[in-house]
């Protein structure tokens, strides 16, 4: 089955897997009722001779068709259950988790028709925002607060670069409207919600390109609200961030 | 003429309904036409408008979703079928409030007027999908079609919410009062059953939704702000701060949106087996584990909104316990799936054209609910949320069972309004073009969904990933679609033709069923249960109608 | 619920015209349809007036119903956002819900409002009194309106003191300083209050209806459909009063 996209996760592999399961054994539910559906229609004609013979009674075609009810609905429902509980097992695995050690840290901020993405810096503490400091056009989309210290070794970018392997921890908020941050190659989605961070964890996998999307309706530049994730090893991760702190701090004196 | 106009006749209230939803069912099908022209061919011009640009498609998207819902499988299945039959299926001279009654259908004419309006204000309709999302739909500065049209649809969404309100207590008054002597509960037809607990839904979600509204439009117009958090900044422009939180929509909106979508298809199965009956001429087999499984539908129904929230940030536990109420109502579901299943095999199968509509119910049931176990479980929907997987789902469901449904009560009862029947020849074109034109078009919308491509893109190149791969499974969906609506036309000729010269019936009875809509007797005392077909060893086609009484055999 | 209820028999006398079937009396029935044999198919039986009084009983406690799901979703968005924080740089996690003493007032209305929920049950059984009941059936006068007009008026007094003391306590809140956007705790009381005495109001009336009914009204079923059914709205809105007064005064 090659409509997913390839995947670049670490929990994506558990992930295609189940939803390929889930999707097998439904189709084929699909298909079992269909064959039903189409036998009953083909073979259950009424008879065109006048009936002489007496209709059946109540009891004779019914229980034994009951009981095969009965244990179908027995069957499907224990089929339903393993499916929640496998499903559970994903979601706890990825959300009901005490947050990693140490992960690396970005925020990702959406704003009607981008994404920013912003690095804590050396000192690992994001700086203050304020929403009135908020102007694209000069360079400070997410309002940085120059008198806060801590925003001076700030990095934003509008391209993320995240490293293979290693836990990432990201804040997840919206400047105006609700966005839908999606990366299908990570199998990852969350609604980026005004006046609400959230976290999202994950640890990619796979080095490589991968689309962020947007995934909630934002108005008329949804479709291109559009940036790009970049997965790149350890080192090439670190020698990038280095490259931007300096030229963040260069830019700062 | 004044008379005609103010009835309180449900069975003319009930056509009235039904031409309501004609234009909202027609409006709503061209909007859809015009989504698909713009998803294939982007750069065609449509005369008299033009190219569509992308706020028109969001435009379309918002008012499609908001009419058919609303005005189509909202007031098919839960305002004008009751109308036409449910005074007559439980013997009652009529409704328990005919005036507040007719007042209900007119507030929601007046409902699908305002609606329209929003196409013809200064900068159209709005642009936030059905759903409405705040801060997109509380914020006039967030896009066009957010200011005046926008309030229209809070207003006519409103005045939809309060007409079904009124009209759903009438019918529960109705249901539990004015049943005629000997209509017990366990004699009820499965369609009254449907319908009491769709009415209890109306009563409990309709008002969540009269109230967010409001208080919607309270943010937009009288400066509170339940939705709106402070720190907001709309290109570049500090909105005025606020202090409520968009989640507050969500669970609103979605405590009202989950049973709305049972209210909308309850009434669709307890059709399904009345016709299934009929036509197999046998009773339902498991009667009271259908009224069971109605009843835990409708209940359950309240506890699972929280599974159109599962990536919207709220605490993962919440979204493991959604999914466990949200797996857990597939087993009545399920139960009902499988005594439909179960009757097909009893008696011989009439394949008249009611009984093929609901065959194509059954079909389009089982394909968009089985899809519903994947899309309950959360870390599955973190992927498909919002992609075109989860319109597969809805529309198989809901566009075409339901649709489905509402076709198969038309052919059904259509005897009772004109004494005549349609024709059977025209309905199995139309049945069989349908089934196939519905599969072609939403079918291949699972695989899109699975590409990861998301909901609502006015275009589908974007700067960074593009799905013009997938435009030749776009292209295969428009021409289905483009079927689906043209067939309908036939359809559409036979309800008109079959009026004048359809094939008249001579009794009142022509499908010979138990029910009492059928009845030719007014006033009967009820001895008999509702499917009484084939009661006792006899040669031929024996039943038992509810009117007459009971015989002992 | 039945006032009086006396166990011998009374003849039931069919009056001529537009009266047919049993008197409206709070006898234990048989049932609106269904499940008894010895009910024949006369047409009044279903129109009488127990099951008249049922319909309307019926039709008022769905729109209640419905009326309790409005309150409940201002009460969880009255939580949602007593609940809401946001992160302040310098402070941490900062909550805006600055706790708002109610005007001591609220409690003298709470018991008003309870009063008149007794005045109006005691006005709703007068008119169920089965001896007046037959007496105004068989058009001896109006004994059972006689009876009830004073409660009922007592009622719709006590219910125009309540409203009145609402709007001495907005006033109150209003010389503190406290509008309807001042601070969120503020609004919502407004809000609260507002909504419940928008209600109230409409419940006045009702009332001031079913008392003009209860004299105009010909038919003495029709008298006791008016007066239950608003007595149902009132008890109702007397309840939702409660529920939000305990909010108010515990939940900050």
């Amino acid at each position: 089955m090659n409509w997913l996209p390839p995947d670049g996760a670490l929990h994506g592999i558990a992930l295609d897997n189940l939803l390929r399961w889930n999707l097998a054994i439904l189709f084929w539910l699909f298909v079992a009722a269909h064959v039903l559906i189409v036998a009953a229609l083909l073979l259950r004609r009424p008879r065109n001779s006048p009936s002489s013979v007496a209709a059946p009674t109540k009891t004779e075609t019914l229980r034994p068709l009951l009981i095969l009810e009965f244990l179908t609905l027995a069957a499907v429902s224990a089929l339903y259950i393993a499916m929640d509980v496998t499903g559970h097992q994903l979601w706890a695995a990825s959300r009901e988790q005490p947050s990693a050690f140490q992960p690396v840290e970005v925020e990702i901020t959406g704003v009607q028709f981008q994404w920013y993405f912003r690095y804590p810096g050396p000192d690992g503490v994001y700086g203050a925002t304020r929403p009135t400091l908020v102007s694209a056009p000069t360079g400070n989309p997410l309002g940085l607060d120059p008198t806060d210290p801590h925003s001076a070794d700030d990095i934003v970018s509008s391209i993320l670069i995240l490293p293979a392997g290693e836990p990432i921890d990201i804040t997840l908020q919206s400047q105006d409207v609700i966005h839908g941050f999606f990366v299908p190659g990570m199998r990852l989605k969350q609604d980026a919600i005004p006046g609400m961070p959230g976290h999202l964890q994950f640890t990619p996998a796979t080095a490589g390109d991968y689309s962020i999307l947007c995934s909630q309706v934002c108005g008329l530049g949804h479709y291109r609200m559009q940036a790009r994730l970049r997965i790149v090893s350890p080192d090439q991760y670190k020698s990038w961030l280095a490259d931007r702190e300096r030229a963040v701090l260069k830019a700062a004196r | 003429m004044t008379r005609r106009l103010f009835t309180t006749n449900p069975r003319a209230l009930a056509l009235n309904y039904l031409f309501l939803a004609l234009l909202a069912v027609i409006t709503g099908t061209l909007l859809s036409l015009l989504m698909r022209i713009h998803r294939t061919w982007p750069n065609l011009a449509i005369p008299p408008h033009g190219v569509i640009r992308p706020e028109d498609y969001l435009a379309l998207v918002t008012m499609h979703g908001t009419l058919m819902i609303f005005f189509v499988l909202t007031v098919v299945p839960q305002s004008a079928f009751p109308n036409l039959v449910l005074p007559a299926q439980i013997g009652a001279e009529g409704m328990a409030f005919s005036r507040l009654n007719a007042a209900a259908f007119w507030i929601t004419a007046v409902s699908l007027l305002v609606l329209l309006a929003a196409f013809f204000v200064p900068e159209g309709a709005p642009i936030s999908g059905w759903t409405n999302y705040p801060p997109l739909s509380a914020l006039s500065a967030a896009g066009p079609g957010q200011t005046t049209g926008m309030d229209l649809w809070l207003v006519a969404i409103t005045l939809f919410c309060l007409a079904s309100v009124l009209s759903s207590a009438n019918f529960l008054v109705t249901i539990l009062n004015n049943r005629a002597p000997g209509m017990t509960f366990a004699r009820l037809p499965l369609t009254v059953w449907s319908w009491l607990v769709s009415s209890g839904l109306t009563v409990i979600a309709f008002t969540a939704l009269f109230v967010a509204a409001s208080l919607l439009l309270a943010d937009r117009h009288f400066g509170t702000s339940f939705f709106l958090p402070s720190g907001i900044v709309v290109n570049g422009i500090p909105a005025r701060s606020g202090t409520g939180t968009p989640m507050l929509w969500l669970h609103l909106f979605w405590f009202f949106g989950h049973p709305e979508v049972y209210i909308t298809i309850l009434p669709g199965m307890g059709l399904a087996s009345s016709i299934l009956a009929n036509f197999t001429r046998r009773p339902v087999p498991a009667y009271r584990l259908m009224v069971i499984a109605t009843l835990l539908i409708g209940v359950l129904g309240l506890g699972v909104w929280g599974h159109h929230m599962f990536v919207s940030g709220m605490n993962p536990y919440a979204g493991t316990a959604f999914g466990l109420t949200t797996i857990a109502i597939s087993v009545p579901s399920s139960a009902e799936v499988l005594t439909w299943l179960v009757m097909l095999f009893r008696g011989r199968l009439h394949p008249t054209t009611p009984m093929l509509f609901i065959l194509g119910f059954l079909s389009f049931f089982i394909a968009g609910g089985l899809t519903g176990p994947i899309l309950a479980q959360p870390a599955l929907d973190a992927y498909l949320h919002n992609t075109f997987f989860v319109v597969a789902h809805f529309h198989l469901v809901m566009a075409m069972a339901g649709v489905f449904s509402i076709f198969a009560g038309i052919y059904y009862w259509y005897p009772l309004l004109t004494g005549r029947r349609m024709n059977e020849l025209l309905g199995k074109i139309h049945f069989w073009i349908s089934l196939i034109a519905a599969y072609g078009a939403f079918f291949p919308m699972h695989f899109a969904g699975l590409a990861g491509e998301p909901r609502h893109y006015s275009q589908l190149n974007g700067p960074v990933e593009s799905f013009t791969r997938l435009i030749p499974v776009e292209r295969g969906i428009t021409w289905s679609a483009f079927l689906l609506a043209a067939v309908q036309l036939v359809f559409l000729f036979n309800v008109f033709w079959s009026a004048r010269r359809g094939v008249a019936e001579s009794g009142t009875n022509p499908w010979r069923a138990t029910t009492l809509e059928w009845s030719p007797i007014a006033h009967p005392i009820i001895g008999n249960s509702p499917y009484e077909y084939a009661p006792a060893p006899a040669p031929g086609d024996n039943f038992l109608p509810q009117w007459e009484p009971e015989k002992p055999f | 619920m039945p006032a009086t209820f006396t166990r011998h028999t009374v003849e039931t006398e069919r009056k001529d015209p537009g009266f047919g079937g049993k008197p409206p009396l709070d006898r234990r029935p048989t049932g609106g349809g269904g499940g008894d044999e010895n009910w024949d198919s006369h047409h009044s039986r279903r129109h009488g007036p127990r099951e008249q009084l049922i319909r309307y009983r019926m039709a008022v406690f769905s729109i209640l119903a419905a009326d309790l799901v409005f309150f409940a979703v201002l009460v969880s968005a009255f939580f949602v956002r007593q609940s809401a924080t946001h992160i302040s740089p310098s402070d941490g996690v900062v909550s805006d819900w600055h706790p708002l003493a109610p005007p001591p007032i609220l409690w003298i209305n709470t018991a008003i409002l309870l009063l008149s929920a007794f005045t109006m049950e005691i006005a709703r059984r007068q008119l169920f009194h089965e001896i007046d009941i037959m007496e105004e059936w068989l058009g001896l006068g109006r004994p059972a309106v006689r009876r009830a007009a004073p409660w009922l008026i007592a009622t719709i007094l006590l219910g125009g003191a309540f409203l009145a003391g609402q709007w001495i306590a907005w006033r109150q809140l209003a010389q503190q300083g406290l509008f309807f956007s001042s601070n969120p705790n503020s609004y919502f009381f407004y809000l609260v209050t507002g909504t419940h005495a928008v209600h109230l109001f409409l419940g006045l009336a009702a009332l001031l209806f079913a008392l003009a009914a209860m004299f105009r009204f010909k038919r003495v079923e029709m008298r006791q459909i008016a007066v239950d059914s608003t007595s149902w709205y009132w008890h109702a809105m007397g309840l939702f009063w409660i529920f939000l007064f305990v909010l108010i005064v515990f939940f900050q």
